[in-house]
């Protein structure tokens, strides 16, 4: 089997939010790198989170100085990455039965964050989001913001990019190979080809969040990682306009995100002991819906279309067993304690303070490369490309009803995206070297995202990957099979009432009907 | 206190599925009066095809040559399971009276005496059932032998790629070949409808123009398979004047939803039933279902609202499960809708389904529903019948399988027709 060699000044491991923010920020100071991600942008955390911009408020209490960072980060955001951000407003609220101590406590320790907090009569704050419970006792309007995480990610990846960066898809790191105490280069294995790989840098850069363990490990570097797993779940239909936040210290069940047409609300701190065995559990989601019903009544009524999760990397800090008390804050290690000078890990933090992680990272890193360029991204807007556009709700129906063109038809009815739109997707993956396949093309837009969660639509998209020749042979067949068993990932915790009734109706079409669960051949 | 002028009837069948219609067939060829209402509209998603016995039930998912084998072998792994409470005679005799109807609604089936037939799929996997419309039959012998095929998909016509079948199939079919036609009459960019097409094949023209679109493909193909859409109503007459205009054996492939096979049947009963003697009110729900001091049933039937009051002798509950309504799946437990009925049912909610969707154990939730007595009766708790004169019939019952084994019409021909028997106990009505 040949082995396919590239060289770089720097490689980032990991193509979440942390990743491909490195990649931009050391793109604009002129430094050649290659990003490689086992799975798909976003296949940990960065896709499996609230998609909140916090303000901070959440952590006054716990954590002071995130709390300072998510304001600071949370402005330079809705600024510089505008596309990517919904600036809902959110409040915070508390119900009978809530810590009155916290609730006193709550706008002077705001103030001392300098994060902005105003007291709010509930009975208008009932009137501004009909979805509160009505016997609040007190509410309190904050600079919350929603934040698409596909977006960002492949926004950040397009523009570094178009200035040289370089990513691998579906390449996992099988080794390190160390050459007089410095690592040379890193052995990767591409999962589509089954190809080695081989990369030189100068500097390698362990952005792989909860797999940092692993990583690091291959590296000859031990990290105490504690895996903590939250649970989210997908409304039907957005509740409220703002996010909605339980007041009281930081426990589960407290946030309701609003995500374009849909809402999202979660979650859980469930210890898992590896980040691979992350999945949403029925018992997580009884729990948190009867929690969450005190501040939003309707959470019990709701009909939810999916659940996932995603798992917090933590570096252990101390000892304690409320992994809310493990730093939110960010572990930027250089790993010279182990006697090694071009290897870093970033890994912990959260979503919104993603840039802050990428620029001390990349601040480490141009300083060991001699690079003196400074830092850009927080000066300079994030570009939108078109990778991601297809991700906001509502988007696609609106670009089929305006062009009005009737032979361009509906692959996915629920969310209305059209074949032109399946093949724009898929000729861009193909551009950037990747594989078209249901579930990227699922990731890159609202397909399968609908009330059917993919049930239908599934077999009009590979019917049609087979007319245009992206698909071959008995690829089909596990196309199908592999997306039909993510979208059930994010179904099953959420089977009662009207969706055990679409469970049925799938089965009966994907097993009664075409047997994919029998692999029954012509020979058999 | 009814009315004297409220219609009473031997049996009150509720459902309008495939265990309904048998059990309205079977009671009105025994001399019963019968009434019977129900939602049609899961019938639309049939493919109709007839499974009987596919798969074994329980985990060694072999696949089943012949059914009346592998259901003597249920007998002896899972005797619970509803097909071991009637006899084979009883599953080949009610399987003709069905077919037999369906015959003179212009739906003729084929089928093996004693074994499955294969299909393919727009898929490319293979089905396997036991009784296959004419209008598909074709496509058995063309798999077995591996006859040289052409397969034609049509332009519009979504989910359906003769590519993708052929593609998938060649490795163990290589005389298979794809090809892509136009809609003739139909200039239009668009999607393109199965149910449209069939409508408009009714007419010769139309056969006509699409077999000459057809033709310039034909080449060496001995056979040709198409998606399904020869037709709603009478479909044997356009399936043997398409053959004809082609010169070759022409086999329909089950498209997925919105598929007209579901159409068919539908169409079948709404049209022919009422002529059997059996009084319908399809297209409505029984809205209350009251049993009197006297034992008879009381029962209010309609649309969105109760319309007309019925009283009868007997009641037969063929709702189906969740997507036909007869059982409801809440948070705290699985109820069955009507009577609230006692449910056989997995310990709690995180029980009922698998992590894997394609898991060959299969869902526990699809083993839960009504446990019935030899009768078919459901039982109470103390395992008593909870009516002497309810009976059950269809996917609602318990220990069963019916997606996974491939039994979906054969199990509701079985306990329809077992149910009947029970209720008549050999006497012929009053």
């Amino acid at each position: 089997m040949t082995e396919t060699t590239l060289s770089t000044q720097v490689l980032i491991i990991g193509g979440g939010a942390t990743g491909t923010g490195l990649a931009r920020d050391l793109a604009l100071r002129g430094v050649a790198c290659i990003l490689v991600e086992k799975q798909d942008i976003n296949a940990g955390a960065s896709g499996g989170n609230h998609g909140l911009l916090h303000s901070g408020a959440r952590y006054i209490a716990s954590d002071p100085h995130s709390a300072r960072e998510c304001r600071e980060e949370g402005a330079l955001l809705k600024r510089l990455a505008p596309q990517c951000v919904e600036d809902t407003g959110g409040y915070f609220v508390a119900v009978p039965g809530d810590d009155e101590a916290y609730i006193a406590d709550f706008a002077e320790r705001c103030a001392a964050s300098g994060v902005a907090a105003e007291a709010v009569d509930p009975k208008d704050a009932l009137e501004q989001e009909p979805c509160l419970s009505p016997d609040a006792i007190a509410v309190f309007a904050v600079e919350d913001a929603t934040i698409d995480p596909f977006m960002l990610s492949l926004d950040n990846l397009a523009q570094a990019r178009s200035l040289g960066a370089k990513a691998l898809l579906h390449h996992k790191v099988l080794g390190f190979d160390k050459r007089k105490g410095r690592f040379e280069s890193v052995r990767l294995r591409d999962f589509h080809s089954g190809a080695d790989v081989r990369i030189h840098a100068e500097q390698i850069v362990n952005a792989s969040g909860a797999w940092a363990g692993e990583v690091a490990a291959m590296a000859g570097a031990h990290i105490d990682m504690v895996y903590s797993q939250g649970s989210l779940v997908i409304s039907q239909s957005r509740l409220g306009q703002r996010v909605i936040n339980r007041l009281r210290k930081a426990a589960d069940a407290d946030i309701l995100v609003p995500a374009g047409t849909v809402s999202i609300f979660g979650t859980t701190s469930k210890r898992i002991d590896a980040p691979d065995n992350c999945r949403p559990t029925t018992a997580e989601i009884d729990a948190m819906l009867d929690d969450g019903m005190a501040m939003v009544p309707q959470l019990s009524s709701t009909r939810y279309i999916r659940a996932y999760a995603g798992v917090r990397p933590l570096v252990r800090s101390g000892t304690g067993s409320d992994d809310r008390a493990v730093s939110r804050g960010f572990s930027l290690l250089d790993h010279e304690n182990h006697g090694l000078d071009n290897f870093i890990t970033i890994t912990g933090g959260k979503l919104t303070t993603y840039r802050l992680m990428a620029e001390k990272t990349a601040d480490l890193v141009c300083r060991r490369l001699g690079n003196t360029e400074p830092c850009r991204t927080a000066t300079d807007p994030l570009p939108a490309s078109s990778q991601a556009q297809y991700t906001e709700p509502g988007l696609t129906p609106k670009l089929w009803f305006k062009k009005n063109d009737p032979g361009d038809l509906l692959l996915c009815e629920c969310e209305m995206v059209s074949t032109s739109v399946f093949n724009e997707i898929a000729g861009s993956l193909t551009h950037n070297g990747h594989q078209p396949g249901l579930r990227e093309i699922g990731q890159r837009s609202r397909v399968g995202k609908g009330p059917c969660q993919g049930s239908f639509c599934s077999l009009r998209m590979a019917a049609h990957m087979y007319d245009q020749g992206m698909l071959k042979d008995g690829e089909g067949i596990d196309e199908l099979k592999d997306f039909l068993n993510e979208r059930w990932r994010g179904m099953q915790p959420l089977l009662w009432g009207p969706a055990v009734a679409q469970a049925e109706l799938q089965e009966a079409l994907h097993c009664g009907l075409l047997g994919l669960e029998t692999e029954e051949t012509l020979k058999t | 206190m009814q009315p004297n002028n409220t219609p009473s009837y031997d049996i009150m069948i509720i459902g309008a599925g495939m265990a309904g219609m048998a059990a309205a067939l079977f009671a009105a060829r025994k001399g019963l009066s019968v009434a019977q209402a129900g939602l049609t509209g899961e019938t639309l998603y049939a493919s109709g095809l007839f499974d009987l016995y596919g798969v074994a039930h329980g985990s060694s998912g072999a696949f089943i040559d012949n059914p009346w084998q592998g259901l003597q072998a249920l007998r002896q792994t899972h005797p619970d399971h509803p097909f071991c409470k009637v006899a084979p005679e009883q599953i080949h005799e009610g399987l003709a009276v069905l077919t037999g109807f369906l015959e003179t609604a212009g739906l003729s089936y084929r089928g093996y005496a004693d074994r499955n037939a294969r299909l393919i799929t727009p898929v490319g996997t293979i089905k396997r059932t036991f009784r296959v419309p004419a209008t598909m039959w074709a496509g058995a012998a063309a798999l077995e032998e591996k006859t040289p095929c052409l397969i034609v998909d049509i332009q519009g016509l979504r989910g359906f790629s003769a590519a993708q079948i052929v593609g998938t199939l060649k490795p163990s079919w290589p005389q298979l070949r794809a090809a892509t036609i136009a809609l003739p009459w139909e200039e239009r960019l668009g999607p393109k409808y199965a149910e449209l097409m069939a409508r408009t094949l009714a007419a010769e023209g139309p056969r006509s123009e699409l077999a000459d679109a057809f033709r310039p493909h034909l080449k060496t193909a001995q056979a040709v398979g198409l998606p399904a859409i020869l037709g709603i109503h009478d479909t044997d007459t356009i399936h043997r004047d398409f053959e004809r205009l082609l010169g070759v054996p022409v086999f329909e492939i089950p498209t997925m939803p919105p598929a007209i096979s579901g159409t068919r049947l539908k169409e079948a009963f709404d049209t022919h039933m009422p002529q059997q003697g059996v009084k319908t009110f399809y297209h409505h729900r029984v809205h209350t279902a009251v049993r009197q001091a006297n034992g008879q049933f009381v029962l209010e039937v309609g649309r969105s609202q109760p319309e007309e009051t019925l009283v009868a002798n007997n009641v037969l509950l063929a709702t189906g499960r969740f997507l036909g309504k007869g059982l409801e799946a809440q948070r705290e437990g699985i109820r069955e809708s009507l009577f609230d009925l006692p449910v056989s049912q997995p310990e709690n909610r995180s029980c009922w389904h698998r992590k894997t969707f394609l898991d060959p154990q299969g869902h526990a939730i699809n083993l839960a529903g009504l446990e019935v007595d030899r009768s078919f009766r459901p039982l109470n708790e103390a395992g008593r019948p909870v009516f002497d004169n309810l009976y059950a019939a269809g996917s609602i019952l318990a220990h069963q399988d019916w997606i996974r084994t491939k039994s979906g019409t054969g199990l509701a021909v079985a306990t329809a027709h077992g149910a009947v028997e029970a209720l008549t106990g050999g006497q012929a009505g009053r």
